[in-house]
């Protein structure tokens, strides 16, 4: 479904402030696959993500999706197999536009955008039984600004639009994080309704374990650009926080096996 | 005075056009585009040339649509391919359209009192006192539920957004380069078919005819939205035409005041817009306080 082949991106190259942020990453996605990844500031999840998606483009190596090499694709024509949730509610939501309309801007992703109406009642009769699945009574304010909605009420809003299209992949970047802890679980549980009946294949960014060791066949650690740490199947069902914790552990420990060798 | 009203309602429709292109980028793209001061003069300029050399008035029009999307187009290319700031980008533009209208009309004027042009026809074919304005009124209208229409659709939904919230838009397969630089075509082919009919209307074409044209529209669409609010689309876009009615109307009674000379049509016009601006956020707040202090007085009576 998607293959990294090698992705190797630098910032700044050639400056003292260079940062090689992507450092030869290969991985192969398996069509259905749910990963979540995790990894400290700056590992590089982001940058990984954007490669993906097509906002930034890798030094080197190649993004492989349904067997289409897109490494140079633009970003918004990746845009009609790719879904995106980002970190900021605001973000993925247009204010001024209602809920209807935010929602036949999602409709068209995927064909290119006529001068036919964008909301026609066929389609509002759709976009309703879509936004019953939410259970947050959306559907009945259809017309109602989405500047007027809650965070959390954006925020599923938004997963909706990434998702009743069915893309072929879903992005996932730290999408709860900016939520009470109560808002981010109902995402958190949406997020995984929507995921198992759509079959979605799915990639999620996390800096939340708990959430990265619940959800998703498959986990990644990312560290400087590597991925340090991989996991899937009944392996992958079976870790805990605590497995998790010791791996950065494991991580962290080189530095400080080193330090308390030399102190000792 | 009565007359000079009914005047200002005759210019304010065709201004009402310009309005509408301005509140396109100002408020639905978010992209104050000061190409207007000089798409303005290119409407009438490439109107007033093709007249004066015997072109049909429906065409010249047409020609001056085109010319004023032309112009747009480019100022969003600026920006958009260029990477150059909006702001920047039009007033780029706005000095290049000063010589290429110079070009234009070979002259820094153009008269028309001797052509025969849209108004003309109007006056000869259905004649009275109300054919122009009866005119202006369908041909705003029309205007007004295209874009309406427009701002609807699929493509239209998809425009509103890249003001709104580009990166959400780009994420749903949207375009934000094309759809900026088709919005600002769209927006100055407004100003120049505004332009167009205004020089017409006045019998000449001028090449200084733009100057301050962007805060005409800017106060239009601030008056309108002051007035009428901007709770939907329909309501923005009515909101923004009578804007560039009442704008038409208070520079009327405005010069009729004795010390007030034509000249200070733009200080009046600045002083306009800075009214409309600060004044709504004054009776707000102003409204505010009254209910807070009325809801402390009804609490402090309960207690007694």
């Amino acid at each position: 479904m998607l293959q990294l082949n090698e992705i190797y991106k630098v910032f700044n190259e050639g400056t003292p402030d260079e940062k090689v942020a992507i450092d030869e990453i290969s991985l192969d996605v398996k069509k259905g696959d749910f990963i979540t990844i995790i990894g400290s500031n700056g590992a590089g999840k982001s940058t990984l993500f954007n490669i993906i998606a097509g906002k930034m483009f890798p030094d080197m190596g190649e993004v492989v999706i349904n067997g289409q090499d897109v490494t140079r694709l633009s970003e918004y024509k990746r845009a009609r197999r790719i879904g995106r949730v980002f970190q900021d509610p605001m973000a993925g939501t247009s204010p001024t536009l209602t809920i209807e309309e935010n929602l036949a801007i999602a409709y068209s992703r995927v064909k290119p955008r006529t001068l036919r109406p964008g909301v026609t009642a066929k389609r509002r009769t759709f976009f309703k039984e879509q936004l019953e699945t939410l259970g947050l009574g959306l559907e009945d304010r259809l017309r109602a600004k989405v500047g007027l909605l809650s965070g959390g009420e954006r925020q599923a809003l938004s997963l909706l639009m990434a998702t009743f299209t069915k893309p072929d992949l879903l992005l996932l970047d730290e999408h709860t994080a900016a939520l009470d802890p109560s808002r981010a679980a109902l995402i958190t549980r949406l997020t995984k309704e929507i995921v198992e009946r759509e079959q979605l294949t799915t990639i999620m960014i996390t800096h939340n374990m708990q959430q990265a060791v619940d959800l998703g066949n498959r986990i990644l650690m990312m560290d400087k650009g590597q991925i340090i740490f991989e996991e899937e199947g009944a392996r992958k069902k079976h870790l805990t926080v605590s497995d998790l914790l010791n791996e950065f552990g494991k991580m962290k420990g080189t530095e400080l096996s080193d330090r308390t060798l030399l102190g000792g | 005075m009565w007359m000079s009203i009914f005047t200002s309602v005759e210019v304010g429709l065709m201004f009402a056009l310009m309005a509408l292109g301005v509140y396109l980028s100002f408020r639905i793209l978010d992209f104050p585009d000061l190409t207007v001061d000089g798409s303005f003069v290119t409407g009438a300029a490439v109107a007033a040339i093709m007249l004066v050399n015997g072109a049909n008035p429906l065409i010249a029009v047409t020609a001056a649509f085109a010319a004023g999307f032309i112009a747009g187009v480019i100022t969003g290319l600026l920006h958009t391919v260029g990477g150059i700031n909006p702001l920047l980008s039009g007033i780029l533009m706005m000095i290049a359209l000063y010589s290429i209208n110079l070009r234009i009309m070979d002259a820094p004027n153009v008269s028309l009192l001797t052509q025969t042009h849209l108004f003309t026809w109007i006056r000869e074919g259905i004649g009275g006192t109300w054919a122009i304005m009866g005119v202006m009124v369908a041909v705003v209208l029309v205007v007004k539920v295209l874009l309406d229409f427009f701002l609807k659709t699929e493509f239209g939904l998809a425009l509103r957004a890249v003001g709104d919230n580009h990166l959400m838009i780009t994420s749903f397969s949207g375009n934000i380069h094309f759809y900026k630089v088709f919005g600002l075509g769209l927006s100055n082919a407004l100003v120049a078919l505004a332009g167009a009919l205004v020089a017409q209307y006045s019998g000449f074409a001028d090449v200084n005819a733009g100057i301050g044209m962007i805060v005409i529209g800017l106060a239009s669409v601030i008056i309108g939205e002051a007035i009428f609010g901007k709770k939907t689309i329909i309501r923005t876009t009515l909101a923004v035409i009578v804007g560039a009615i009442i704008y038409r109307i208070i520079v009327a009674l405005a010069l009729r005041v004795e010390f007030l000379e034509t000249g200070d049509l733009k200080l009046i016009t600045a002083i306009i817009v800075i009214l409309a601006l600060v004044l709504p956020k004054a009776i707000a707040k102003q409204k505010e306080t009254m209910r807070k202090r009325q809801r402390r007085l009804r609490l402090s009576a309960q207690k007694g």
